[in-house]
């Protein structure tokens, strides 16, 4: 007899469906990786292959010093908002649950929830008052906005991992002699590391691909890769936009890559 | 007297507030001496595991005193207690190797390299294990983990080894094989155990003395053959082996039952009473044999023995266990008419 269980694969036009979204999800991307390779300037027509589109972008020196800025954003953002976030983990797991446990919550995954641009135009504002009085101007101001909405893309997946960790092993420590510190350091840290990493390069992602608060935000000359791209995308489409975008997809596919494989759950 | 290694004074564990306070352990006090096999036992819920926590620190007691060697360790934080514990789950550490599981307490001790080399060496080899040494501890069975567990508590030499439930996680066979080993390795070792378990087999088999639980409190202890056999209360008697109740009247001489039978006891009590009686200490005689007229309700065939149940004149129930003759049968049938007598000494006043 046939396997009579209920199957959504055997409903009336499944495949159609998952074809159809997966040729809408997919098609413009690839569209855009072709057209990055071509060596035409025309957005409408191949005309052949050619990495000169590539050579371009890496000769400019713009899009070079866009790319250190975003680079250098994204990675002190990420291991600042992973360092809070574990923190942030460690102490809303390892506790009773106590009153007002799902308001921490809501409060720490606040960036999640919040319109992107309302926390744009509040630190616009706030850190216009602060560059008033104080005349910096530098990096630090994205580096903190960018730290602020990554918290809650590094805290998910360390919680799920501490969530999913034998709380035993932490008393076994302390009965082995650990002092908290110790015990910390010797077993929980070791064993929440991946989730630590997940973490910092979902943060990493998140941090290179911001465009809205990045605009409010950055003072003159500070253009990241995503906001140079608009720029230029504002005046005409050039195909050096396709090899930059690209290249941050790939660099993309690899860090979530990595983060799947850090979070998948050994059998 | 031997010396005591573990005293708890009036220790009481309270959980949750107010009128929703639940307590898991109500004014217990107990002695336990060194190089003991102390074993707590009880069904789930009596606060055999509570009390083992606050012997290790994982729980601070509401009130009352532990003490170690008689000193006051009550305030004191787990890692600070010369005390183990073989988890029930085992709580291997996953990132690190049997060697470097079983290493870890001596290292948290700050001992000298070698001396751990030295010890966890020891280790391995008390429980058979070095062969596996480099092993991560998920690739192990159920047996090899739990004496990596061992091995791990054991290490650091603890003035006391606490076992929770240990064995609950090993097929049958294993389970009996760990019981051996576990008392080898406490003989060995010389380390005062206590254990903790359900499974009255267990800790009749393995323990020098037992404390039996019940609903927070602590019931009895003695050696295994006087819990057995001298049960205080109808919960110790119940709950380790089989045993019959009956109903009597405390008279000069003894105990008459309801059926009006006057027999011999072990204990006294004024007024009403129960008696307990193991079932293989009760005799099954010819009718008119001069003991207590009974009937054969039914027989119930165990394969080493036969499990006859009676009724006495006043409807009373007694069941007594006959062990089965080289290929026979104990040649009594359904609805006979018999007459029973309890082995001397076998019949005991219950407290309660």
């Amino acid at each position: 007899m046939a396997d009579r269980a209920f199957s959504v694969a055997r409903l009336p036009g499944f495949t159609a469906i998952a074809g159809l979204v997966f040729v809408c999800l997919y098609l413009p991307i690839l569209v855009l990786v072709v057209y990055s390779f071509n060596s035409g300037r025309s957005v409408a027509s191949f005309e052949g292959l050619s990495l000169h589109w590539y050579a371009d972008a890496w000769a400019n020196d713009r899009v070079v010093d866009a790319t250190l800025r975003s680079l250098t954003i994204a990675a002190c953002a990420a291991v600042i908002s992973t360092v809070l976030a574990t923190m942030a983990a460690l102490g809303t797991t390892r506790r009773r649950a106590f009153k007002g446990q799902t308001f921490i919550y809501v409060m720490i995954n606040q960036p999640l929830m919040v319109p992107e641009i309302v926390t744009a135009v509040a630190l616009l504002i706030l850190f216009a008052s602060v560059k008033v009085a104080t005349g910096y101007q530098g990096l630090g101001y994205l580096i903190l906005a960018h730290s602020a909405f990554c918290i809650p893309f590094a805290y998910l997946p360390i919680r799920a991992r501490l969530e999913g960790m034998d709380l035993t092993l932490e008393t076994a420590a302390a009965d082995l002699y650990a002092s908290p510190w110790h015990a910390f350091r010797r077993v929980t840290l070791p064993l929440l590391l991946p989730g630590i990493a997940a973490g910092m390069m979902l943060a990493f992602v998140t941090s290179l691909d911001d465009v809205v608060i990045t605009l409010f935000v950055q003072s003159a000359g500070q253009d990241t890769l995503p906001t140079y791209m608009l720029g230029q995308i504002r005046r005409q489409i050039t195909t050096e936009t396709y090899a930059i975008s690209t290249v941050l997809l790939g660099l993309t596919v690899v860090l979530l890559t990595l983060f799947f494989a850090l979070t998948r759950k050994k059998s | 007297m031997s010396k005591i290694a573990v005293e708890a004074r009036n220790a009481v564990k309270a959980f949750g507030q107010g009128e929703h306070a639940v307590r898991a352990l109500d004014d217990v006090s107990i002695t336990i001496h060194q190089g003991e096999f102390f074993t707590l036992l009880g069904p789930s819920g009596c606060g055999k595991t509570t009390l083992l926590r606050l012997i290790a620190g994982f729980e601070t007691p509401t009130s009352g005193t532990i003490l170690l060697d008689g000193a006051d360790i009550t305030d004191l934080p787990p890692n600070k207690r010369p005390v183990n514990t073989v988890f029930q789950s085992y709580a291997l550490f996953p990132h690190l190797t049997v060697a470097q599981n079983i290493a870890f307490g001596l290292e948290m001790l700050s001992r000298p390299r070698a001396e751990v080399a030295e010890r966890v060496g020891r280790m391995l080899a008390l429980v058979k294990l070095e062969a596996l040494a480099e092993r991560k501890t998920s690739q192990l069975s159920g047996g090899q983990q739990q004496r990596v567990a061992l091995a791990r508590a054991l290490a650091p030499q603890p003035k006391v080894l606490l076992l929770d439930e240990p064995l609950s996680a090993l097929d049958l066979q294993l389970r009996k094989e760990m019981q051996v080993e576990l008392k080898r390795l406490q003989v060995e070792t010389g380390i005062t155990f206590v254990f903790v378990t359900h499974d009255q087999e267990e800790a009749l088999t393995m323990s020098d003395r037992i404390g039996v639980m019940s609903a927070g409190k602590l019931q009895q202890v003695g050696a295994p053959r006087d819990i057995y056999t001298r049960p205080l209360n109808r919960f110790v008697a119940s709950f380790i082996g089989e045993t019959n109740f009956m109903a009597g009247q405390t008279v000069p001489g003894g105990v008459r039952l309801g059926c009006g039978a006057t027999v011999d006891v072990v204990g006294t009590r004024p007024g009403a009473v129960t008696l307990t009686v193991r079932p293989e200490q009760v005799r099954i005689e010819p009718a008119g044999a001069g003991g207590i007229p009974a009937v054969l309700t039914s027989l119930v065939y165990f394969g080493t023995d036969t499990h006859c149940h009676l009724a006495l004149s006043d409807g009373a129930e007694v069941v007594a266990r006959v062990q089965n003759p080289t290929g026979g049968d104990v040649g009594l049938v359904q609805g006979q008419a018999v007459s029973l007598r309890f082995a001397p000494g076998a019949a005991q006043v219950l407290e309660d």
